[in-house]
């Protein structure tokens, strides 16, 4: 637990942190937010406002099956009886929920038969984002040199990244449908796999996030518009990177994406989730739903690069970000892996979680947090040990610059059956400047006694063990203490796949080392 | 080499605090192996953090000398600089430090501790190759994080390798044959005798005969409520195994 006070007139330098860090976290102040452009294109919109007509107007938008309509009525029922909740350590004007549209999607059709049918417009506002949708870009990262992609898909060495790319409500365009395909896997938007394969979502559909779980999650399952779904087969290794862009456009629009990835016995996937709006004056809301499954011996390892718009310095405009994230480990020796560098956002509401239902699986958390400006973040994670010999990690990184105030809330919980289940908890944070705070809500709750639980949340209460292990072996204790967090924040970017890392550094320029003090 | 008189410690703080070690001497010279057993709650453990400085172990009474130099008031990094080594019983893991790195700093900063120029990374590796090899770890298990995901059995292996690279002058081995199979006993044991030298002394903390198969001690202690009771050769070691503690203590109060 962390409050910041230094002193008044100069940002007070903690020891170890080089002023390039704090050049870096000043840089990200709103008037450098580069994604901020919009787009000009004509847009359909649903009737502003929210009422059934609405549901049912998505719904019909989507060409979806009776199932799906009455599953969204149903939760919409569901919202009408729930209230905003208010515990969290964030605070902004109460949301109108009638005057925001509902969807809007790019007037020319919502699907494209091939890339080249997508609007220019679009294209160019992915490009610069810096995610080519052409796959020939995709691969060889220049144009022109386009001549054979055939060639590069050989080319082992070029890091291949799949992409959906959500515009406002509607996926717009799915990159290396045809090579996935082969694998087995089945990528497309959660739209199209509603309509193509009806049994498989209905299989896992709200099984990780009811309809009833929280305010947000209930309202997504009413009116979510677009998002990804993925199906990787048993035994099968997904033969690349996955990757969503979601584009928030329009204005007044909410976006509520719905993302579904299910990994079959002993099948791996690493999915990318990048987040960019543009620079609106008013709130935009965006109440996105993920679930993964993961059976027997699976992995999914998601990553989250998230830049949402966060509002001016003064704190005007920005996108409220209340996200529902949940893994469930329903296999034996499955494992799920959340990774996420979150820089943007005015308000973020957010805890990725993993249900640790499988014997021996492992959940982990891996965050690096920046707030600046106005900005509030709410963030953490949850770990439900219910398989025995279940493992947990969380590592949090929490950089908090300007006005803004973060606070990182976790809970792991060990379920009575849960024989020898661990956690590891570490959560570190960095102030900078005199009027911003963190703070640390860590839960914990055990109904075993030989459950391992290690929190640490300052260098000063690293692991003694770990300490006197490293000092033992010849290390001074600043040796040992620097030792040890280099190698808790390198956790989180290592976590990164290859190219995500690199987005996520150019986007944080921040030198983690030495942000426990 | 180690010379250890009548040493009293306690654990714990303020009114917590409790006495493990109750008037232990002990002297183990150079090129000697000297073997610890005991029944749990002995002190066994409670010994080896004292002699390495850990925190909450407080010496109230008594000396240790390791080649004549006091050590009790030395910080832990400065009695491992002196040639102090603690093989751990439950080796800990260091998230996202790979071995290599962790060995190689330990090793630098051992030797600047000691005014020594740092090994070059040619050398570091080409040992540590060397050295992996004999202990089976592969080049991959190196470069993992410290413990992160190691078996029991590796977790061993990389105490030995850990030790093997730092060349102390006086080992401690705490439990080292807990949670090893007969093989990785076997691996681990050829290690540390590689290690036995005329300048070189040890400590083996053990429950089990069995290690002592492997590496052969030169002297037996039965430590019992924070005393050696009664020392011995290597056949003290063969009867605690058929007499079991109860006999032999018995028989020395």
């Amino acid at each position: 637990m962390a409050d910041g006070n230094p002193s008044a007139d100069e940002v007070k330098v903690k020891d170890g942190i080089d002023q390039n860090t704090v050049d870096a976290a000043r840089a990200l102040e709103s008037k450098n937010y580069s994604a901020g452009f919009s787009t000009e294109i004509e847009q359909e919109f649903a009737p502003k406002g929210l009422n059934e007509d609405i549901v049912r107007f998505i719904s019909a938008k989507k060409e979806e099956p009776e199932w799906m309509l009455e599953w969204r009525l149903k939760a919409f029922e569901r919202w009408l009886q729930m209230e905003e909740p208010d515990w969290s350590n964030v605070h902004y004007p109460p949301i109108d929920y009638q005057d925001a549209y509902y969807y809007a999607a790019p007037k020319k059709g919502a699907k494209y038969e091939s890339i080249d049918d997508v609007p220019e417009e679009i294209l160019e506002t992915y490009k610069k984002l810096g995610i080519p949708l052409k796959e020939a870009e995709v691969l060889l990262g220049v144009e022109g040199a386009a001549d054979s992609a055939a060639d590069a898909r050989t080319d082992t060495d070029k890091p291949r990244v799949a992409v959906d790319a959500v515009f406002d409500s509607v996926s717009v365009a799915t990159t290396f449908q045809k090579e996935l395909k082969e694998a087995g896997v089945i990528f497309m938007s959660i739209s199209e796999a509603i309509r193509e394969y009806p049994e498989l979502v209905q299989k896992y559909l709200g099984t990780v996030v009811p309809q009833s779980d929280n305010y947000f999650a209930t309202l997504n399952c009413a009116v979510f518009s677009d998002g990804t779904f993925v199906y990787v087969p048993k035994g099968v290794r997904c033969p690349m990177e996955l990757s969503t862009y979601f584009r928030m456009n329009a204005q007044g629009t909410g976006q509520f994406e719905r993302t579904l990835i299910i990994a079959d016995e002993g099948a791996y996937v690493s999915y990318l989730e990048g987040c960019t709006a543009p620079m609106r004056d008013e709130n935009q809301l965006h109440a996105a739903v993920v679930e993964l499954v993961a059976l027997e011996d699976a992995e999914i390892k998601y990553s989250t690069v998230q830049n949402w718009w966060p509002g001016d310095e003064e704190g005007k405009g920005g996108v409220y970000n209340f996200v529902t994230k949940r893994g469930d480990c329903r296999g034996d020796r499955s494992k799920i892996s959340w990774t996420q560098v979150e820089t943007g956002s005015a308000v973020t509401w957010k805890y990725p979680s993993c249900i640790l239902r499988g014997d021996d699986s492992v959940g982990e958390f891996y965050s690096i947090a920046v707030t600046n400006g106005r900005q509030q973040a709410d963030t953490g994670t949850k770990m439900l040990h219910l398989g025995k010999r279940t493992k947990s990690r969380i590592i949090s990184k929490g950089i908090s610059a300007g006005n803004s105030d973060q606070t990182y809330r976790g809970l792991v919980s060990v379920h009575k059956k849960a024989e020898g289940a661990r956690n590891f908890t570490q959560c570190d944070s960095l102030l900078i400047g005199d009027t911003c705070g963190a703070h640390t809500v860590p839960y914990v709750e055990t109904r075993r006694a030989d459950a391992q639980l290690e929190h640490e949340a300052t260098t000063t209460k690293l692991s003694e063990d770990q300490l006197f292990y490293a000092r033992q072996r010849g290390l001074d204790e600043e040796q040992a203490v620097a030792l040890l967090v280099n190698g808790f924040v390198r956790d989180v970017i290592q976590q990164l796949p290859m190219e995500f890392a690199v987005e996520a550094q150019s986007l944080l320029q921040v030198s983690l080392e030495g942000s426990v003090g | 080499m180690l010379k250890i008189e009548n040493l009293v410690a306690t654990v714990g703080e303020g009114e917590d605090a409790k006495e493990i070690i109750k008037g232990l001497t002990l002297d183990v010279p150079a090129g000697e192996v000297h073997a610890i057993m005991g029944p749990n709650g002995a002190g066994k453990s409670t010994l080896s953090y004292v002699l390495t400085g850990r925190d909450g172990y407080e010496v109230t009474g008594g000396s240790a000398e390791l080649n004549g130099a006091d050590i009790l008031d030395m910080e832990p990094e400065e009695r491992a600089a002196k040639g102090l080594f603690l093989s751990f019983q439950y080796p800990v893991e260091i998230p996202g430090v790979p071995v290599m790195t962790f060995v190689r700093t330990a090793l630098n900063a051992q030797r600047k501790l000691r005014g020594e120029e740092e090994v070059s990374a040619a050398e570091f590796l080409k040992k540590s190759r060397a050295v992996a090899a004999k202990l089976k770890l592969t080049p991959e298990m190196l470069k993992r994080p410290v413990n992160v995901g190691f078996s029991g059995g590796e977790k061993k292996r990389l105490e030995i390798f850990q030790m093997m690279m730092l060349e102390p002058k006086f080992l401690i081995l705490d439990e080292t044959d807990s949670g090893l199979d007969i093989d990785a006993l076997k691996t681990v044991s050829d290690g540390v005798n590689e290690l036995r030298d005329p300048e070189r002394g040890m400590l083996v903390i053990t429950h089990y005969q069995r290690l002592l198969d492997h590496i052969q001690p030169d002297k037996v202690h039965v430590l019992a409520n924070g005393r050696i009771i009664t020392s011995g050769g290597p056949e003290l070691a063969l009867r605690l195994e058929k007499e079991g503690y109860d006999g032999v203590l018995s028989e020395a109060v």
